[in-house]
């Protein structure tokens, strides 16, 4: 006999505790710590910071645990407990300008003030497996790179060409940019709230936009003019204070994009900026950023927006991977109510063909 | 000013309880739903108004209000909401004495018709069962709707309002603890 | 859950989505933009259904959730779950009858729905027009003109194609004679249901960041065409564990030899006749 299936209480909780058993893994393996995944999965930690939209190692740290290693999911996971806390202060633009450097690099000059500061990279890096790190007590050799000092300065490349005149000027504005993640996004949007939706997009889709503006579909011709990693300054002003305080320091990876542009009846021919700006160290992420926001500035430029990159309400509307997977994965969910009402549909179609051939006259007959 | 009033006793429940009321009123024009638990507002406004204000305002809604220094004091501190010059440019409305032309208010654009105004409109007494005869959306046959103390004219604005829709300003009328909504979907007739 | 406020949102949030229901219940069908929160279920999974009922009930509350018309679907008991657990006081109850506030996916319950009562819907796509227009710049223009030719052209390529209308679940209607609204992907066997209900009928699409609603009471036509009249299907059928003809039917497969059988989708409805045919009996 049909017995209904009950997906209960009881299903629910077994299926989250063998979650758990499985994210555990072997117990005789150490179990691993979030100190470990914040010191040694760096660059997982700051991805999910990223499209979680939320600033804090530690409980990065601690979603990409809990997620099993799954970048999409600790997003979701830091993402759900932002919008629960409360919000003290709006804090002040930080100064990429005034960062303390870790790596700084330019496609576009061999040598600039301040110089290349290659930094912890895996850009000359062969791929080749390391089975020394599969041992125990690996020890890594002493970097011998010095840091650059606390007072090196490194005046941005696009300053440089702007000094010549060569750099369009980005429009200023003193207006508060609204928040994507307290107002619905409308279209065209404003610069500020396509990078915010950008600063928070899948890093994979940003890529795969970037890379169709280098093969053809839209029409770019971008050179790294900077692309640079440190720490900045977070300061807010108090309302009761009335003046600025500093609360930390937060590490940032910043791109700025130098693309050609013909001109136009208006503006004499110069070079143009595609902007992109990550939390952390995720250089392939602020450069998809800066690629596609340059892409997505054709209208604005008077260029021909054919290209899917150059899409504003495509890019940024499947931009986010909380979002998408949501959607993708509720395919899971039953639809058997639906399904049914498309089986009845199907059958009574094809009643109807079959009658049609079964007895094509009376149906003509009956057609006219 | 001597002393600020208090809000909502429960702002959790009381906020919950209040727009529930006002749904159900929004949801069923002509329909009087009674507030369950009402703060005591400064005079001059009633329970039911200064409800509806703490309930749906708050710093992201300009407010226009005509009901004096200790009102507009009051709603300020408990709603947050910034208090604007001129009734145009508020998202609420509220009125005890004779409201801006409902033609002065935000009606909304086509593409954005949920971007219009809502007046919060004091009145002396909200009866059903006689008066106006209401039919629209929310309204099975016909919902009649006694308002004591409408403003003059206000059914001549309200024809002009409806015809509008759907972008149109819409009404939340408050008397005592009751109150009473008029959407800007809904047909009003003389009594 | 201490440390979360009743019904898990803030409320700031719980206002804003107030302020946009109720411009919703004054403008019939249309969506209404409103700042979606994330919630700490996946999109997809009724965000937009959980937010509308936190911004809706109280504690006097009774709510139902059900998905697919079942009441003891997964995804029904996580959410009635997540309510009892952020909304004390909140009573759940698996009877239509006794529910004040019902939130579901997919179906509308069998037993007639009642003035005082609240449905929330949960919508995936709140956008009828989205599969002949992606662009939601360009449906908002169509909708700001009443411009639903899109979709008289599509339901009229169906007629000619297959000779009916080939939409057998979220078949758009027009609500109040104005706007064409997604009845969200209820079978359009509960069509019929939305047209001068005495419910209020909310709907909230959490990921696409909309909300909308009916307003008891008012007309909901089915799209359709005079010599093509709007027909709801079911499975031709009886329940097999309650005999009903009237209620919409899952088909179960039993074996897999073409072997099947219905049931009742609607789990409310076919246990309350089952226990009364065995009270009869008795």
């Amino acid at each position: 006999m049909y017995v209904a299936v009950k997906g209960g209480e009881t299903a629910i909780a077994n299926a989250h505790a063998w979650l758990d058993e499985a994210r555990r893994g072997d117990p005789s393996v150490p179990e691993l710590t979030t100190d470990q995944v914040a010191e040694q999965l760096t660059l997982a930690v700051d991805r999910a910071m990223s499209e979680g939209s939320l600033y804090d190692p530690g409980l990065g740290a601690l979603a990409v645990k809990q997620a099993r290693g799954d970048g999409i999911e600790a997003a979701f996971l830091l993402r759900a407990y932002r919008t629960t806390l409360p919000r003290f202060a709006a804090s002040l633009p930080v100064d990429t300008g005034a960062m303390a450097v870790r790596r700084r690099v330019s496609a576009t000059y061999k040598d600039l003030p301040g110089g290349q500061v290659l930094g912890p990279t895996f850009d000359y890096t062969h791929r080749l497996l390391d089975f020394a790190l599969a041992a125990e007590g690996y020890a890594p050799a002493r970097s011998e790179e010095a840091e650059p000092g606390e007072d090196a300065a490194f005046p941005r490349v696009t300053g440089l060409l702007a000094g010549e005149g060569l750099m369009a000027p980005e429009v200023a504005s003193d207006e508060e940019p609204a928040d994507v993640t307290r107002t619905p996004t409308t279209y065209p949007a404003t610069r500020a709230l396509r990078l915010q939706r950008l600063a928070r997009g899948d890093e994979g889709f940003l890529l795969g936009m970037a890379y169709s503006t280098q093969r053809g579909y839209g029409n770019s011709h971008p050179f790294v003019g900077e692309l640079r990693q440190g720490s900045v300054a977070v300061t807010i002003v108090p309302e009761e204070l009335g003046f600025e305080i500093e609360i930390g320091e937060i590490e940032v990876t910043e791109c700025e994009m130098v693309n050609q542009f013909k001109g136009s009846r208006s503006e004499p021919p110069q070079f143009t900026r595609g902007y992109g700006l990550t939390f952390g160290r995720l250089e392939r992420r602020a450069m998809s950023m800066a690629l596609v926001d340059r892409a997505l500035r054709a209208e604005e430029l008077g260029e021909d927006a054919t290209a899917p990159a150059q899409d504003e309400e495509f890019v940024l509307n499947h931009s986010d991977n909380i979002e998408a997977t949501g959607f993708l994965e509720h395919l899971k969910l039953p639809h058997y109510v639906d399904f049914q009402s498309e089986l009845e549909s199907v059958r009574a179609m094809r009643a109807q063909v079959e009658a049609e051939r079964a007895a094509p006259q009376a149906f003509k007959e009956a057609a006219e | 000013m001597t002393g600020l009033l208090p809000g909502f006793a429960d702002p959790v429940v009381d906020a919950q309880s209040t727009f529930r009321a006002v749904l159900e009123a929004m949801a069923r024009p002509g329909r009087v739903q009674r507030l369950p638990a009402p703060p005591a507002p400064p005079a001059p406004l009633s329970p039911a108004a200064g409800a509806v204000l703490l309930a749906l305002a708050d710093g992201e809604t300009p407010l226009w209000l005509d009901a004096g220094a200790d009102a507009s004091e009051w709603a300020r501190f408990h709603a947050g909401c910034p208090v604007a010059a001129d009734a145009g440019g508020a998202e609420f409305v509220l009125a005890v004495g004779t409201p801006p032309a409902l033609s002065a208010l935000e009606a909304g654009t086509d593409e954005d018709p949920h971007r219009s105004a809502t007046l919060i409109l004091q009145v002396a007494a909200l009866e059903e069962g006689t008066g106006w005869r209401l039919t629209g959306p929310g309204i099975e046959h016909e919902h009649r709707l006694h308002v004591t103390g409408a403003p003059d004219g206000f059914l001549a604005q309200w024809a002009a309002n409806r015809a509008l829709s759907p972008r149109g300003v819409d009404v939340i009328l408050c008397a005592g603890d009751r109150v009473a909504a008029l959407p800007r979907g809904t047909s009003i007739k003389e009594g | 859950m201490s440390g979360y406020n009743f019904a898990y949102l803030d409320e700031g949030t719980k206002r804003m989505i107030r302020r946009a229901l109720l411009k919703a219940v004054a403008v019939p069908g249309f969506q209404v933009p409103f700042g979606s929160r994330e919630m700490p279920l996946p999109y997809g999974w009724g965000t937009g259904g959980i937010q509308v009922t936190a911004a809706v009930i109280g504690p006097d509350d009774t709510l139902k959730v059900i998905d697919q018309g079942a009441d003891d679907t997964t995804n029904a008991v996580s959410i009635r779950r997540f309510f009892a657990r952020v909304a004390p006081g909140l009573r759940t109850t698996e009877s239509t009858a006794e529910a004040t506030v019902i939130q579901t996916r997919h179906r509308i319950p069998e037993t007639p729905l009642r003035e005082g009562q609240v449905m929330v819907y949960q919508v995936p796509q709140p956008e009828p027009l989205f599969r002949l227009e992606p662009r939601r710049a360009e449906t908002r223009r169509l909708h700001a003109l009443a411009d639903y030719g899109l979709m008289q052209v599509k339901l009229y390529e169906d007629i000619a194609r297959h000779g009916r209308v080939a939409s057998s679940y979220d078949h758009p209607v027009m609500v109040g004679d104005r706007y064409l609204m997604s009845p969200s992907p209820i079978p359009s066997f509960d069509n019929p249901k939305m047209h001068m209900s005495p419910a209020l009928q909310l709907f909230g699409a959490g990921r696409e960041r909309r909300l909308y609603a009916v307003p008891p009471y008012t007309a909901v036509r089915s799209l359709d065409f005079e010599d093509h009249p709007f027909v709801p299907l079911r499975a031709n059928g009886r329940c097999t564990l309650c005999g009903s003809g009237e209620s919409y039917l899952d088909e179960v497969v039993t074996d897999d030899r073409g072997g099947r059988m219905f049931v009742c989708s609607d789990t409310d409805y076919c246990g309350t006749r089952q226990a009364r045919m065995k009270e009869a009996a008795e």
